[in-house]
C-alpha cells in the first residue's frame, strides 16, 4: 500500500493503492453508480454499472475492480461513460417489471434512483419480458423473494457465502433465464438472514415483516443502538410519525443496521432487528396503584409521591432495588446516586439473561442486555457480584426486605406469590405491562430506548450514544427523570436534568468514563478507559 | 506442398496409438527437452518461435509463460483448453482424435518448461469419443513412463488429468474453465488477477489451447527460428484451418500462417459448393466480424485478418454462398450466444436475449426499420463492457452483419420475407 494521487473528473484525490477507484470515489463523496459492489462483500464485477474511463486504457473499466495507481486519470461522468452506464441500466430494466407502484421497494430502489440520475432514456424494448417462477414467495422466516425483480447482482449469494457462511442462496440457470433462489429443499435459515434484503439494491428480496406496512417516504429515522444483546449493534429506527391512524398507532416500522466499522459493520442479526414491537405494544403508560377495587391509575407525580412515602416508611436496608442492564449508563448512574448513595438502599443487578443466552462468533452475544458492562462499571462490580435470580427470595427473606423495586425484570407467578407471603411490597418500574406490573403495589412507566437519549456500554467497553426517535408514550419517562422527581418528593437536593448532564456527573467520578464527553461521542461510539 | 507439423500423422493408420506415434518421430522432442535443454532454453525457443495462442486471442505463448511468478512456493498448473466450442471450429478435435500423443508430448514439455508437475486437459462434454481416445493415450503414456514419476529418468514428475466438462460454451473461456475445473459453476472471473498469478485453486496457472501445445514438440525439435520462419513476422508456424459451410471439400487443412484465404477456399476446399457465387466468409469462428466476398483477398495471419476488419480467432473458416439469408444467419449466431451466455454480467445476459427478440421479430415479419439500428446499438452496448469476451463474441458479428448486409435486413422488414428466394439452410 502506498499513497497516490488520482484525478477523478478533474479533481485531484489522495488515496492509496489498496483502494479501488470506486471506493476512493465513494470515500470522497463522489457517487459512481453501482449495484453488485458492496464494501462488506467480495468484488463480483457483474453489474457493469460502475464503468469509468481511464486515460490510457482503451476499454471502459469497472471502477469496483480497478485499483488506484499514481497519476491515474479517471472520468466517471463524461459522455462516453454516461452512454455506457445508461445502456447497462437499460439492459437491467428490460426484463424488470415496471410496476413500481405495487412494489414495496419503491422509494428506496436503486433502479429507480439510477433511472432518475443517470438513465432518463425512452425505453426501446418492445418484446415480452422473461417470465420467472417465484413472485412474492417466502424463502425464509423474514425474507420474500421476487425473482423477476432481481438483477442477479449476487450480493445475497455472496452474503450467505461470506458473512453468514450458511450458503443457502445460489443463482440457478444461465443467461437471461438465470434466477436466484435457495438450494432445493433449503430455506433461508440463518440468524442474519434479513441482511440480504438490506443489501438487495432492488425489490427482489423484501422484508416479510415490513412489506406494505408503510411507504418508505413516510419514514423518519433516528440513530440508535440495538438493545437486544451486549454487542450493541448500531441501528436506525425507522418510524412513521405521519400516519397515526394506521396500524393502531404503531410508530416503529422497522429497524435497520447502521454502519459501525468497530462493532457490527453493515450487519444486524434477525433477533435484534425484529425485537421492536414492545416499543409500541402493551406499554405501561401510567402510574398505577393496587387498591381494593383493582388497579387505580395515578398521575405520575402522585405515583412518585406514594413511592417516596413508601421509601420513607421503610428502613433503607430493607429496601432492595433490582437494577436492569437495559438501563442506560445515565439511568444506572442516577439509580446509584439516589438509591445507593443518598438513601442507602440495597441495589443488586440480577444475573437473569446474562449468562444463559446463546451466542455465536459473529455478532450475537449470550448476554441479552445492552448495558450490563455499563451498570457493572458504574457500580464498580464484577460479574461475580450479580445476584442469582434463583436466590432472590432467599435474599429477600434473609435481609427482611420489605420494599422490592424491580426495574423491568419479569417475575414468575411463584415469586410474586412468595413475595406476598414475605410481606414484601413490590414496586415495578418498566416499559411494558407484565404480570409483575399488574401484581405490583405501584407500577411506574419507563421510556423505551427509542424514546430517550443516552448511552450504552457494550461488551467491548465501547460507549455508544442513542437518540430518541419520538416522545415517550403517556407518562413514561427516562429513569433519571423519574428519579429526579422522586428525589424532589423525598426532599433531596438531587437533580438529573438531562442525559448529557447526568453523564457529566458520571464521568467526573468514574475513571472508565472520565475521558469521554457526552456531546463528543460520535456515530461510532468511543471506547472507555482500558 | 508445405511441410505439415500438426497433421503429418493424421492420415496414418492407427495414428492415435502410441506405437504409430513413436514409429513416426514421436517423443523425440521430449527426450531432447529433458536431456539436453533447460526450462529457460525451451522458453527462449518458444519465445523466438513467435508461437501465438491458437484458441482465438493469438497471445504469444512464450510471453504468457513468462508471466508466471518467478519465486512462488505454490504449485504451478497447466490447463489445456480442449473445450473447443466455437461454432465452425474443429481443429482440436482432429488433433485429439488422430494424434493425441502429440498433445501429450507437448504438455509434458510445456510442464517441464513452466515447472509444473500437474496438468489438466479440460475437454468439452460433447467430445466423448475423443475423450475416450485421449484417456487411452494418457494411460499408454503413463505405462510407457512418459507420465508419472521420474519421466525418462530425468527426475521430472508430471501427472495429467483429463477432465470432461458438461458442454457449456462459456467453459472454454479460460477463467470459467478454471471455475469449472474447481467444481463450480462456469462463471468467468474478473481480471486482474490473471491466471498466471492466481489461477486454478488460487495457484499460478498457464492455460493454453490444444493446438498451441501441440506445436511445442516441433519447436523444441527444430528450433524457434525455424518455426518462426514458416510464417510472416510475428506469426510463427502453421495453423489448422477448419473450413466448413458452402465449399466442395470442407475439412481441416494445415498451412503456414499467412496462407491466402482465396487459395484455401478455391484450391484446398475445392471452391464454392455448386459453383455458386460467394457471399461471405467468416475467417475465425462465428464470433468474429464477417467478410464480404470482395474482402477475402487477404492472407490468413493474425495481423492481416485484423487489418481487414476481422479476426483470425480460432481459424475456423465458415463459407456462405449467395443463397444464404444473412438475416437468418444472424439469428443463428445470436441464438447460439444467447443460449450460451452464462448470465453473470448484465450487458451479455440481457443484451443477448434482447438481440434474439429483435431478430426473431424481424424473421416473423413483425420487424420495423428501427430494429436494424437497434440491433447495432444493443450490440454496441454489449461490446467491450462485459467480464469476458463472450459479449464481444455476439456483438462483433451482429454489428458486421447488420452493417455489411443491411439491404437484406431492410428487404426482410419491408417485404416480410427473405431477399433470398431459393434459400439454403
Amino acid at each position: 500500500m502506498e499513497k497516490v494521487t488520482i484525478t477523478l473528473n478533474g479533481q485531484q484525490i489522495e488515496t492509496t493503492t489498496d483502494k479501488t477507484v470506486l471506493q476512493t470515489a465513494l470515500d470522497n463523496g463522489i457517487h459512481i453508480p453501482h449495484y453488485c459492489y458492496h464494501p462488506g462483500l467480495s468484488i463480483a464485477g457483474n453489474c457493469r454499472m460502475c464503468l469509468v474511463e481511464i486515460e490510457g486504457i482503451p476499454k471502459l473499466q469497472i471502477s469496483c475492480n480497478t485499483f488506484c495507481r499514481d497519476g491515474m486519470v479517471v472520468h466517471s461522468t463524461n459522455d462516453r461513460v454516461r452512454k455506457a452506464v445508461r445502456q447497462v441500466l437499460e439492459f437491467l430494466l428490460i426484463n424488470h417489471p415496471l410496476d413500481c407502484p405495487v412494489c414495496d421497494q419503491a422509494g428506496e430502489c436503486w433502479l429507480q434512483i439510477y433511472y432518475m440520475t443517470v438513465g432518463q432514456y425512452d425505453s426501446r424494448f418492445t418484446g415480452n419480458k422473461v417470465i420467472k417462477h417465484k413472485k412474492a414467495t417466502p424463502i425464509g422466516k423474514w425474507v420474500m423473494l421476487d425473482q423477476e425483480r432481481c438483477i442477479t447482482c449476487s450480493r445475497c449469494v455472496r452474503f450467505t457465502r461470506e458473512i453468514s457462511k450458511t450458503n443457502e442462496m445460489v443463482i440457478f440457470n444461465r443467461g437471461d433465464h438465470c434466477e436466484i433462489n435457495t438450494y432445493p429443499g433449503r430455506e433461508l435459515e440463518n440468524r442474519y438472514s434479513a441482511n440480504i434484503m438490506d443489501i438487495c439494491p432492488v425489490g427482489a428480496l423484501t422484508c416479510r415483516d415490513f412489506r406494505f406496512k408503510c411507504r418508505v417516504w413516510y419514514l423518519e429515522s433516528a440513530d440508535s443502538i440495538c438493545p437486544s444483546c451486549a454487542r450493541g449493534c448500531n441501528i436506525v429506527i425507522h418510524h412513521n410519525p405521519h400516519r397515526p391512524h394506521k396500524r393502531n398507532g404503531a410508530r416503529v416500522m422497522r429497524l435497520k443496521p447502521r454502519y459501525n466499522p468497530e462493532v457490527n459493520k453493515w450487519w444486524l442479526c434477525d433477533d435484534g432487528r425484529y425485537n421492536y414491537r414492545f416499543i409500541d405494544q402493551g406499554r405501561l403508560r401510567h402510574c398505577s396503584v393496587l387498591s381494593p377495587t383493582g388497579r387505580e391509575q395515578l398521575y405520575l407525580d402522585e405515583g412518585l409521591r406514594r413511592l417516596a412515602e413508601l421509601l420513607r416508611q421503610t428502613p433503607p436496608r430493607q429496601t432492595l432495588l433490582l437494577l436492569s442492564a437495559h438501563s442506560s449508563n445515565e439511568e444506572a448512574f442516577a439509580a446509584r446516586r439516589l438509591f445507593d448513595q443518598s438513601l442507602g438502599c440495597l441495589c443488586k443487578l440480577p444475573d437473569e439473561g446474562v449468562f444463559t443466552g446463546d451466542q455465536d462468533d459473529f455478532l450475537i452475544r449470550e448476554d441479552k442486555h445492552p448495558n450490563t458492562n455499563g451498570v457493572l462499571r458504574i457500580f464498580g462490580w464484577q460479574t461475580s457480584d450479580l445476584l442469582p435470580m434463583a436466590d432472590l427470595l432467599d435474599f429477600v427473606a434473609q435481609k427482611n426486605i420489605k420494599v422490592l423495586l424491580v426495574n423491568r425484570h419479569e417475575l414468575s407467578a411463584d415469586i410474586l406469590g412468595q413475595l406476598d407471603q414475605l410481606e414484601c411490597r413490590l414496586v415495578y418500574l418498566g416499559t411494558n405491562v407484565t404480570p409483575a406490573a399488574e401484581a405490583a403495589y405501584l407500577a411506574v412507566p419507563l421510556a423505551t430506548f427509542a424514546e430517550k437519549e443516552g448511552t450504552f456500554t457494550n461488551c467491548d467497553g465501547r460507549v455508544q450514544k442513542f437518540s430518541p426517535a419520538f416522545l415517550a408514550l403517556g407518562d413514561a419517562a427516562p429513569e433519571w427523570e423519574i428519579y429526579s422527581r422522586l428525589a424532589q418528593h423525598l426532599g433531596l437536593e438531587q437533580a438529573f436534568p438531562s442525559a448529557a448532564e447526568v453523564f457529566e456527573q458520571l464521568r467526573t467520578g468514574n475513571p472508565f468514563f472520565q475521558k469521554l464527553e457526552f456531546h463528543e461521542i460520535g456515530a461510532f461510539g468511543e471506547l472507555g478507559a482500558p | 506442398m508445405t511441410e505439415k507439423i500438426l497433421s503429418r500423422r493424421f492420415d496414418l493408420k492407427d495414428s492415435h496409438t502410441l506405437k504409430v506415434y513413436e514409429e513416426n518421430g514421436g517423443y523425440i522432442a521430449l527426450r531432447k527437452a529433458l536431456k539436453e535443454m533447460s526450462p529457460a532454453q525451451i522458453l527462449d525457443e518458444v519465445k523466438r518461435s513467435n508461437l501465438r495462442g491458437r484458441g482465438g486471442a493469438g497471445f504469444p505463448a512464450g510471453m504468457k509463460w513468462s508471466f508466471l511468478p518467478k519465486d512462488t512456493d505454490k504449485p504451478v498448473y497447466l490447463c489445456v483448453n480442449a473445450d473447443e466450442s466455437e461454432p465452425g471450429t474443429f481443429k482440436d478435435r482432429f488433433i485429439m482424435e488422430r494424434d493425441p500423443h502429440l498433445l501429450i508430448e507437448g504438455i509434458i514439455i510445456t510442464c517441464y518448461t513452466i515447472r509444473s508437475s500437474q496438468a489438466f486437459i479440460y475437454i468439452r462434454g460433447e467430445y466423448l469419443s475423443q475423450a475416450r481416445l485421449l484417456e487411452q493415450a494418457i494411460q499408454d503414456a503413463y505405462a510407457a513412463k512418459y507420465l508419472g514419476k521420474n519421466i525418462l529418468g530425468s527426475g521430472f514428475d508430471l501427472d495429467l488429468i483429463l477432465y470432461i466438462g458438461a458442454g457449456a460454451y462459456i467453459c472454454g473461456e479460460e477463467t470459467a474453465m478454471l471455475e469449472s475445473l474447481e467444481g463450480k459453476k462456469g462463471y468467468p472471473r474478473l481480471k486482474p488477477p490473471f491466471p498466471a498469478v492466481i489461477g486454478l485453486y488460487n495457484c499460478p496457472t498457464i492455460i493454453n489451447n490444444v493446438e498451441t501445445i501441440a506445436n511445442v514438440p516441433a519447436i523444441v525439435e527444430r528450433g524457434g527460428d525455424w518455426y518462426a520462419g514458416l510464417g510472416p513476422p510475428k506469426n510463427g508456424g502453421t495453423r489448422l484451418f477448419a473450413v466448413s459451410g458452402h465449399v466442395k471439400r470442407p475439412g481441416c487443412y494445415e498451412h503456414p500462417l499467412g496462407y491466402p484465404l482465396k487459395k484455401l477456399l478455391y484450391e484446398d476446399a475445392g471452391g464454392i459448393l455448386d459453383d455458386l457465387p460467394l457471399k461471405a466468409v467468416v475467417p475465425g469462428g462465428s464470433s468474429v466480424p464477417v467478410l464480404k466476398a470482395d474482402e477475402i483477398d487477404i492472407n490468413l495471419d493474425f495481423d492481416s485478418v485484423q487489418a481487414a476488419g476481422s479476426m483470425l480467432g480460432s481459424a475456423a473458416i465458415i463459407v456462405m454462398h449467395e443463397r444464404t439469408c444473412m438475416v437468418k444467419a444472424t439469428e443463428r449466431i445470436i441464438n447460439f450466444y444467447k443460449e450460451e451466455s452464462c448470465g453473470q454480467c448484465s450487458p451479455c445476459r440481457e443484451g443477448t436475449g434482447w438481440l434474439l427478440k429483435i431478430i426473431q421479430r424481424i424473421l416473423r415479419g413483425e420487424g420495423v426499420m428501427e430494429d436494424i439500428d437497434l440491433l447495432y446499438d444493443v450490440s454496441e452496448g454489449i461490446l467491450g463492457n462485459t467480464i469476458c469476451p463472450l459479449g464481444d463474441a455476439v456483438a462483433m458479428p451482429v454489428m458486421s452483419y447488420v452493417t455489411k448486409f443491411r439491404d437484406e435486413f431492410e428487404y426482410f422488414i419491408a417485404h416480410k420475407k427473405s431477399k433470398i428466394e431459393t434459400m439454403v439452410s
